[in-house]
């Protein structure tokens, strides 16, 4: 029977759980314990529906809706001094509800703060670019589409950055296995040879334990390879030296000429 | 007829040396192999601290070139993705016979540790490979020893224009 | 059997607007100035750049979708081949991350050690980058030069961890090891030649006059424009911004010691020259201040969190219940607790940020890697449309990109 394996998220799972543990949680600190995030909340609030924030870690955590997002930015950038977009991606919740997390990491170099704004989006909802207030965006966008799929407007090149223009499915998605679908598997054949080779060149070895019949071994033991499956006599080293009547390079060692350095230059 | 006794090894060299056009040829191109300088990856950083001051690849002949027109070696350091494999593929076609092409370190041989959906798992898929290297990231000693090793493997070819064509996978 | 290529030609994807004298230059992926794999598409008027349309994931290797599938401990290993001129401090970026997701606190050695690597990695990968790009700008002899005192540092590594390259000496809640006998004297021998040697690098090319002409007004980025590409450590420390995470955000034991972050308002790629090469003097001066630190520190190196990180070797041969637990961590991995963290580092390139959403599973659910050179790439768009083509080279030297941590 095949193993069962889980369409929708191939993640790799813990083989063994423990039913009666209960994780800890990172904690969350309220807002008010820090008189900068306090401040920069309330101004939020007053414009924007805030749906969620904390402090974890030091760093403040938003929740905004994703309608927002462009104003949200502007707002962050103009009023509230963060200067830095240090980095945007998003979180592939689709098996357990149909969304993305997306999360842009902010960070204000005048008031050595760092936040992070979130929001949730369905799998086919398009979200605002960036770009025009912060130019980091511009990769990291593409980055986003590249890997999750989510789809942006507004930006100005909306291509793949990483993976080549022809490639399927989207590799971040937790339904796209480790190792690549079957396009994946194939991209180079069909893209070099044709399709017609792929049976020439058969399909990728990805099982690092297996031996096959060309392979030599025994190295470590006889200080030679031989080929897999043959006997071995022999446990004399094969070196072929210039004065045995071997390649003309490879001279052999006069132990009375070798200076040993005592410690390194 | 008289017969010379003289001891050629020991008295002044030999006035003569004998040897075939094959030797000949393929003496002269393994002590002149040049590679290109093809980094990929992590590798390269140990290909360049091969070229450079302590490990001083130039002793075996060789100068890393940077067209694929003029170099006879190509050593795949580093990993080779599924997006690069076609480029890689145009190099080789683009240099000149004979080649030959060193596989360094293990994501160049295998796949190595990056066994996901963008690694080429081996590069032999692609192109037809001579020695591989095994480690990651090789130290330079190795990448000297399979060069070295690869000296040794094109002193035992033929030099004629007609090669063989070579296996590949 | 070997068929020739069915490639499509170069530039089937890209739409330029030809005007009459206008040629197209594709740099790369294959380049021996590209650093890696950088593929650029240059639109040229004669010599002058008008548009470049930087390509990259020619090194995706799919990292972040590997740490999805790998425990925290086996992903440490790959952290080192993302920046692999400094391995150290993706390690470390790595380990802090985790650290501060489980709430761990690093005994004062394995601090110390960690400091002293970081520092070590910072000169490597500094020595490298101006190895490499006096050798873009034709320099060849400071190439030769720096890779000799490159490979010094080398050595200390090799006697630490026993690799060259790829270190993976920072674990998860400390150091494996304690530093070797004598390690400490040949760091000492290693800081007193560096000065001297940093001297003749600076005597080749500080008034060299092809240096300074290739260097001087090229590359220039505005601070406004660092700071809306995101730009870090010395890319925007060379535009004026005095932004250290060292000194702003201290992590480790970057409190206590003394350096000074050092900033320019050149712009240029001769005033980044400049940081460089004060950065190293700065890490020699902490690696100075760190050599008393070591001894005073008890020996500890590993944190004491049984839930998460094995015990020490004695007492895993010795303690039946140390043994249960390290079999446990290594065939299922520690669990975290759930949340998420992004906790950064100045690396050698600049902010190194990790983020991690962590469902309380052994695999992390999520983990983002901000790594500056990703950025640092991306600002090529806007830089190089103006400068000249011999200028570009300049650039994508001086901006100490690393193709492992562009692509992940």
């Amino acid at each position: 029977m095949r193993e069962y394996s889980d369409k929708k998220n191939r993640q790799a799972k813990a083989y063994y759980s423990d039913r009666f543990y209960l994780s800890p949680q990172v904690p969350k600190e309220k807002v008010d314990t820090d008189n900068i995030f306090l401040k920069d909340i309330k101004s939020l609030e007053s414009l924007f529906v805030i749906k969620e924030a904390y402090i974890q870690k030091g760093q403040l955590v938003v929740y905004i809706s994703a309608k927002d997002n462009l104003k949200v930015m502007k707002f962050l950038k103009n009023k509230l001094k963060y200067n830095f977009l240090s980095d945007i991606s998003a979180v592939d919740w689709l098996a357990k509800s149909g969304e993305f997390e997306i999360f842009y990491q902010m960070l204000s170099t005048s008031k050595r703060k760092r936040m992070r704004v979130k929001f949730f989006i369905k799998e086919k909802e398009e979200i605002k670019s960036v770009t025009s207030i912060y130019k980091s965006a511009d990769w990291a966008e593409r980055e986003m589409y590249d890997m999750f799929g989510v789809r942006i407007t507004g930006h100005h090149f909306m291509k793949r950055i990483l993976m080549p223009d022809d490639w399927h499915d989207h590799p971040l998605r937790k339904t796209y296995p480790l190792i690549g679908d079957e396009e994946a598997q194939w991209y180079e054949i069909d893209k070099i040879f044709g399709r017609e080779y792929r049976d020439v060149i058969g399909p990728e070895e990805r099982d690092c334990a297996k031996i096959v019949e060309k392979d030599t071994h025994r190295f470590a033991r006889i200080k030679h390879e031989v080929p897999f499956g043959t006997k071995y006599s022999s446990e004399e080293t094969q070196t072929e030296y210039q004065e045995e009547g071997g390649i003309p390079i490879v001279r052999k060692l006069k132990k009375s000429d070798v200076k040993i350095l005592k410690e390194r230059p | 007829m008289a017969q010379h006794k003289i001891n050629y090894l020991s008295e002044g060299g030999l006035p003569v040396a004998l040897t075939t056009v094959d030797k000949l040829v393929q003496w002269g191109r393994s002590n002149s192999l040049w590679p290109m300088t093809y980094g990929l990856a992590c590798c390269a950083i140990e290909m360049m601290a091969t070229g450079a001051s302590r490990y001083d690849f130039d002793r075996f002949g060789t100068i890393f070139r940077a067209s694929p027109r003029q170099s006879d070696v190509l050593i795949i350091a580093g990993t080779l993705t599924k997006k690069h494999s076609p480029f890689m593929r145009r190099l080789y076609d683009q240099m000149s016979e004979p080649k030959w092409v060193i596989s360094m370190g293990s994501c160049a041989n295998t796949g190595g540790m990056f066994n996901t959906y963008a690694t080429v798992q081996g590069a032999d898929r692609i192109i037809p490979v001579d020695i591989y290297l095994p480690g990651c990231a090789p130290r330079p000693e190795s990448l000297q020893y399979a060069l070295m090793l690869l000296q040794k493997k094109v002193r035992t070819q033929s030099c004629s224009n007609k090669l063989k064509p070579k296996r590949l996978v | 059997m070997q068929k020739v290529n069915r490639l499509q030609p170069f530039f089937e994807n890209l739409v330029f607007e030809r005007e009459d004298n206008h040629m197209i230059v594709n740099f790369g992926p294959q380049h021996p100035s590209s650093h890696g794999q950088l593929r650029l598409i240059l639109e040229l008027d004669g010599e002058l750049v008008t548009k470049a349309v930087p390509d990259i994931g020619y090194l995706h290797r799919g990292m972040e979708k590997m740490a999805e599938n790998m425990i925290y401990n086996e992903f440490l290993p790959t952290t080192d081949r993302m920046d692999y001129i400094a391995p150290t401090s993706n390690n470390y970026g790595f380990s802090l991350a985790v650290e501060k997701l489980i709430g761990l606190d690093v005994p004062r050695r394995a601090k110390v050690i960690r400091m002293m690597l970081l520092e070590l990695s910072r000169i490597t990968s500094h020595l490298f980058w101006i190895a490499t790009h006096a050798l873009d700008v034709g320099a060849m002899t400071v190439f030769l030069y720096a890779f000799r005192e490159r490979e010094y540092a080398m050595d200390l590594f090799e006697d630490y961890c026993g690799a060259r390259l790829t270190h993976s000496a920072i674990r998860i809640g400390g150091v494996p090891l304690d530093l070797p006998k004598d390690w400490i004297n040949s760091l000492i021998k290693f800081i007193n030649k560096m000065p001297a040697a940093l001297a003749t690098y600076e005597g080749l090319l500080d008034q060299n006059r092809i240096w300074k002409m290739r260097l001087e007004n090229v590359g220039v980025i505005s601070p406004e424009m660092a700071q809306s590409w995101g730009c870090s450590g010395p890319m925007l420390r060379g535009s004026g911004i005095a932004w250290d995470i060292r000194k702003e955000e201290p992590y480790e034991l970057y409190d206590e010691v003394e350096f000074d972050v050092p900033v320019t308002n050149r712009c240029d790629c001769y005033g980044r020259y400049k940081i460089y090469m004060q950065e190293m003097r700065e890490s020699l001066k902490i690696l100075k201040q760190l050599i008393p630190m070591h001894k005073e520190t008890t020996p500890e190196i590993m944190a004491d969190a049984p839930k998460y990180i094995s015990a020490p070797k004695e007492q895993i041969m010795t303690q039946n219940y140390s043994l249960m637990q390290h079999f446990v961590l290594i065939t299922q991995g520690m669990r975290p607790p759930v949340g998420e963290v992004y906790v950064v580092t100045e690396s050698p390139k600049g902010e190194l940020g990790f983020y991690i959403n962590s469902q309380g599973d052994p695999y992390p659910y999520r983990l983002k890697v901000r790594t500056p050179s990703f950025w640092h790439t991306s600002i090529f768009q806007d830089l190089l449309p103006g400068q000249y083509l011999a200028d570009v080279v300049t650039i994508i030297g001086n901006a100490n990109i690393v193709f492992g941590e562009i692509d992940r």
